[in-house]
């Protein structure tokens, strides 16, 4: 009870001593912080901005609106029928007949090209219907075409879900590649990490020697470096968990601005509490792992002499 | 208490520092090691701290065969022993009081039994009142006061010192021969490395010589 008790005593006095020791060479300190943030901050940024390409990737897949153009010589009311009968599918949430009267009419006004229309004989412009699925799914989307498709009044579906499934490939690429940049970067923190506290080792190797010389074991000189590490770490990803605060704030208002312009309530999303917990234990497992490292390379190599 | 039998070191550099080294200080002795710088002095006092291990022969501390002492187990084996070096090795970054305490912490002492322990050994060396000093602001003499004071403030079986009073004019000299015979004389084994032989002619205790890695004289043992 009282070797655990003071066990506790030791590593809480070796917690508050590392602590100490960085506040007392605030600048020195305040740069390996720094390093190690922004190198925690990349990988973190880089994972909210996937995360959010794929929130406005799943709000586009809804409205994965497809046309159908009927053919030409289907009559109004054949194309309303059509137009009914699609709209009561029960995976299909609404259709739009786009009457190729109106059609032309729009496009005769917006395109500019009325005196050309004018030297057509008739309407160019078929029957066209916007159906919109009920589902997300671009599977269930295909199903929807599919039936449209087989319908004889049909001529063409024009179905664009290639880019859902493009944009879809590119979102797992970029996330596999925050996923590589995590790796290096952990390991680049560890590097920082065991670099500093290297250089801490050596700058207290009298130290390191008399303890040893009075009988302290490996275990006892190695924990003060072991919280230093700690220390690095965790400061350093609460730091870069700010960083990322930071730079979302400052793209908020051109976010907003895009998303407007797009007629979309789009909101960019920020780092998940989650994922905050993960980058600060993380961050702090890392200076750990890195001051480990140093401790076991160098720690043996100073024996008293 | 500590015994050699037949002990070599020789370093890698081909220099053979001790050649059959051969003797043994019972509990509660007091000796001192003299001999020209070179003879092997020091390298006999980092065998007996395994600083260093013997090429051949053996060490026995308390008849505990030192090479059969693991890496692992040479921290609690050092802790039963003082060690005072000629330079003090003091810890400039903290104050008096944590420089003596640093053994006890280390061993796991409670924080009241440190404070009894840390006042009784700077009580003995004479520098109680100066716990929360600096130690480069002491003296020369002040600051291995200290060094003892850490040394005996486990309360060690054995104290080793290699050339206590290197640095130390000879009054202040003999004030430390003096503490250390004190602790002696409450049954600590005192072995002191020095080639200060001015200063240790009229005390009654052992010498043993060492030239050339060799023992050269043993007075025997010392009135007690």
């Amino acid at each position: 009870m009282a070797s655990l008790r003071h066990y506790l005593t030791l590593h809480r006095q070796n917690l508050l001593d590392a602590l100490r020791r960085l506040a007392s060479q605030p600048f020195a300190s305040a740069l390996t912080v720094l390093v190690i943030a922004i190198a925690l901050a990349l990988p973190a940024g880089l994972r909210v901005l996937v995360n959010n390409a794929g929130a406005l990737n799943d709000s586009w897949e809804g409205a994965a609106d497809f046309a159908v153009y009927l053919k030409i010589d289907v009559s109004n009311e054949n194309a309303a029928r059509v137009a009914r009968t699609i709209g009561g599918r029960p995976d299909v949430a609404n259709v739009t007949l786009i009457d190729r009267a109106k059609a032309l009419e729009e496009f005769r006004a917006k395109s500019g090209f009325g005196d050309a229309l004018d030297a057509l004989e008739g309407n160019p412009l078929p029957h066209t219907l916007v159906v919109r699925p009920k589902s997300g799914a671009a599977g269930d989307v295909e199903a929807v075409a599919a039936a449209v498709r087989a319908m004889p009044e049909t001529d063409l579906v024009q179905l664009d879900t290639a880019w859902v499934t493009r944009l879809r490939a590119m979102l797992a690429l970029a996330g596999r590649m925050v996923d590589l940049a995590t790796v290096l970067l952990a390991i680049a923190v560890t590097i920082v990490v065991g670099n500093t506290i290297r250089l801490e080792i050596n700058s207290r190797s009298v130290e390191i020697e008399v303890v040893k010389l009075v009988g302290g074991s490996d275990g006892f000189i190695r924990r003060p470096f072991l919280y230093l590490g700690f220390w690095y770490g965790l400061v350093g990803a609460i730091a870069a968990a700010v960083i990322v605060a930071a730079a979302l704030l400052a793209l908020e208002p051109p976010v907003r601005a895009v998303a407007n312009l797009y007629g979309s309530g789009f909101e960019l999303a920020g780092l998940p509490l989650r994922e905050t917990a993960v980058l600060v234990v993380g961050g702090a497992v890392l200076g750990w792992a890195g001051a480990w490292l140093a401790t076991a390379r160098h720690l043996r190599a100073i024996e008293p002499k | 208490m500590i015994r050699f039998e037949n002990v070599f070191k020789r370093y890698p550099s081909g220099r053979e520092a001790l050649s059959g080294v051969s003797f043994s200080l019972e509990r509660g002795e007091f000796a001192f090691l003299t001999g020209p710088s070179g003879a092997g002095k020091s390298t006999l006092l980092r065998l007996i701290a395994l600083i260093e291990r013997p090429t051949r022969g053996t060490v026995l501390i308390n008849n505990q065969n030192t090479a059969r002492i693991s890496r692992g187990r040479i921290p609690p084996f050092r802790q039963r022993l003082g060690v005072v070096f000629q330079d003090h090795k003091l810890l400039h970054d903290r104050s008096v009081f944590d420089n003596v305490a640093l053994p006890l912490v280390i061993a796991g002492a409670s924080r009241r039994e440190i404070e009894r322990r840390v006042r009784a050994a700077l009580d003995q060396v004479g520098l109680l009142g100066r716990e929360s000093h600096a130690p480069i602001t002491l003296s020369t003499g002040e600051q291995q006061r200290v060094g003892i004071a850490r040394a005996v403030a486990p309360r060690p079986d054995v104290l080793i010192a290699d050339e206590p009073t290197g640095n130390l004019d000879p009054d202040l000299s003999r004030e430390i021969m003096e503490l250390f015979t004190r602790f002696n004389e409450v049954g600590v084994t005192v072995l002191i490395a020095t080639h200060d032989l001015e200063l240790i002619e009229h005390l009654p205790h052992r010498q043993l010589k060492l030239v050339a890695g060799q023992l050269a004289a043993d007075s025997g043992r010392g009135d007690p």
